[in-house]
């Protein structure tokens, strides 16, 4: 009985329900969106933008601009940037990704440090404050994984054709840039209405890690698409609940225990393919 | 539309056509014309524009001199060499065939004649029990068919294929040539449909087809293999002199200068 009551008590806290509730639902839209990245080799990508993103938002805080404003703005002046400076060929696109985002992301720590009203931590900066949500940000991000979940299904079989075989896709009547222009718009929104919450390294981690895990897990497009945000969801709330207890910051407890359910998996598929050959052998 | 399928119909044709990627033309000043039910096998060296031939016939790339036309409301379909498939990618036989089917939520009913199609084009190919698989959990034969259904599934008129028995056995060769032929003269929808493939075989496949293309850059002979195998264009083709024997009616090519090289070989490993 005391145990039950004990496990239940964070709970009857508002900050840790908004908490639990925005590291669940960034969680499950970072694993549905990096599906796409991972397999379109987008992570870096994605990387930049919430780097980029981070930028704008200090300026959009220190020039009392309304944060989607100066943030999306911003995010999207870095895109069309990397895209000038990677066409032009001298420099490829990983290096101006680099150069721009990481030069924006030190704009945005000097004027936190500079102008911020209640300088926040670097750490918060990096991990997010997941304790200071409000029920905004909550709705900010549902709204983003519904239009995600309606958008993937709707565009399903086009977006798989346009990742798989955009030659093809091409020749068969599906527009590829338009495929590129969707997913890159889930993106940007997905890393707009969470970075502020969760931070720029759980971003980059949460974009990654549910879909490696899941592609380790399956062999099918459809299947991991599913997969990948279910484990986020996964990743984001437990590792906040175990953060209450270990009282270690809640992004890095996601970001372990996202990193040990890959080991895990990647050590089991390991083991099944060693299996498989010996499997092979004997026949 | 093709209520009215005429024999010897045009499907396509370039004039003079002319492609590029950026810098100097690729393939020049190319004339061509592709009627329906024709099956054509287009042959020269690596790094000769076949390619990027069938890249402009499908209208991936647009001449940048010349023209192609096309019959109003062609339906191309397409198969990619199987080396620039990403294998790795996670994605079952069952979502690859999907992914050319249009996507309608909201008319259900209007898909059973699809449903249909779809079943009789994976019993022509025998795939059916394999759906479930990883496409890297096949025969060269099977993946080969695999997006052969890909391809079916759009209900082309006109199928272009890049190099559809390159790395494979004689016997799955055999089996892609056969299905090939089959789906030429009754496929699973319509009348017959074209078809169009590069090759580098000549004596297994090209030899077999009733229209063969020599190109290099260029086309530089187009009529049946009797026609068009002959010593004169083989050399102006692959830039090597070539025999020609005759073997029950077929021609087979040979390569020259093969004694040189086998002596050659013969006395370094003597050595
Ligand atoms: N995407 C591309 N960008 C630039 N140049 C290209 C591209 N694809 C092909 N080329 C060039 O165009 C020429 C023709 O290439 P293509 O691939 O059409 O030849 P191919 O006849 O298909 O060769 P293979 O038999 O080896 O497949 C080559 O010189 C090649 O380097
Ligand atoms: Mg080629």
């Amino acid at each position: 009985m005391i145990v039950a009551v004990d496990l239940l008590k964070p709970f009857s806290y508002e900050f840790f329900r908004n908490g639990l509730i925005i590291a669940t639902l960034a969680g499950a839209l970072c694993g549905l969106i990096g599906v796409f990245v991972v397999l379109r080799g987008m992570s870096y990508i994605g990387h930049g933008l919430s780097h980029a993103v981070f930028g704008g938002a200090a300026l959009a805080a220190v020039l009392n601009l309304n944060y989607f404003l100066g943030a999306g703005f911003w995010g999207l002046a870095s895109g069309l940037m990397i895209g000038r400076v990677s066409r032009k060929r001298i420099i490829g696109a990983d290096a101006a990704i680099g150069v721009i985002t990481t030069a924006s992301f030190a704009m945005g720590l000097a004027l936190q440090a500079r102008f911020g009203q209640a300088k926040r931590s670097i750490d918060a900066v990096l991990f997010g404050n997941v304790l200071g949500v409000f029920t905004s940000d909550i709705l900010a991000v549902a709204g983003v994984g519904v239009l995600s979940v309606v958008v993937i299904i709707g565009l399903y079989r086009k977006l798989l054709f346009a990742t798989f075989d955009p030659e093809v896709a091409g020749v068969s009547g599906v527009s590829v840039p338009a495929m590129e222009a969707v997913l890159m718009v889930l993106l940007s929104a997905t890393i707009l209405v969470t970075v502020r919450v969760i931070g720029v390294l759980l971003i980059s981690a949460l974009l990654v890690l549910p879909a490696v895990t899941a592609r380790l897990m399956t062999n099918s497009f459809g299947r991991m698409l599913w997969l990948s945000p279910v484990l986020g969801a996964i990743f984001g709330g437990v590792g906040m609940y175990i953060s209450w207890y270990a009282d270690i910051p809640s992004g890095a407890v996601i970001i372990l225990a996202g990193t040990l359910v890959f080991i895990a998996a990647y050590s089991a598929v390991g083991v099944r393919r060693r299996s498989q050959l010996a499997g092979l052998s004997h026949h | 539309m093709k209520s009215v399928p005429e024999e010897n119909q045009n499907l396509m044709k370039c004039e003079h056509m002319s492609c590029s990627y950026g810098g100097a033309p690729v393939i020049e000043g190319v004339d061509l014309t592709i009627r329906r039910g024709e099956f054509v096998g287009i042959v020269g060296p690596s790094g000769s524009g076949k390619t990027t031939l069938l890249r402009a016939l499908l209208g991936s790339i647009k001449p940048v001199h010349g023209k192609v036309e096309r019959l109003p409301g062609l339906r191309l379909a397409y198969v990619p060499q199987l080396e620039t498939v990403d294998w790795n990618f996670p994605v079952t036989v069952g979502e690859v065939i999907g992914m050319s089917r249009p996507q309608r939520l909201m008319r259900p009913k209007s898909q059973n004649s699809e449903l249909a199609l779809i079943e009789d084009v994976l019993e022509r190919l025998g795939l059916g029990g394999l759906l479930q698989r990883h496409i890297r959990e096949l025969s060269g034969g099977q993946q080969q068919r695999v997006f052969l259904a890909r391809a079916l599934i759009q209900k082309p008129d006109m199928l272009i294929l890049d190099e559809p028995t390159a790395g494979v056995d004689v016997r799955t060769r055999h089996e892609v040539l056969h299905v090939l032929a089959d789906l030429n003269e009754s496929p699973p929808h319509g009348d017959g449909i074209a078809i169009v493939l590069t090759t580098h075989d000549l004596n297994g496949l090209a030899a077999h087809l009733p229209r063969l293309v020599c190109f290099n850059r260029t086309v530089i002979a187009d009529g049946t293999p009797a026609e068009v195998l002959q010593p004169y264009f083989l050399e102006r083709t692959y830039g090597a002199p070539m025999e020609v024997l005759q073997h029950g009616g077929m021609p087979i090519v040979l390569e020259q200068g093969g004694d040189e090289l086998r002596n050659r070989l013969n006395r370094s490993s003597a050595s």
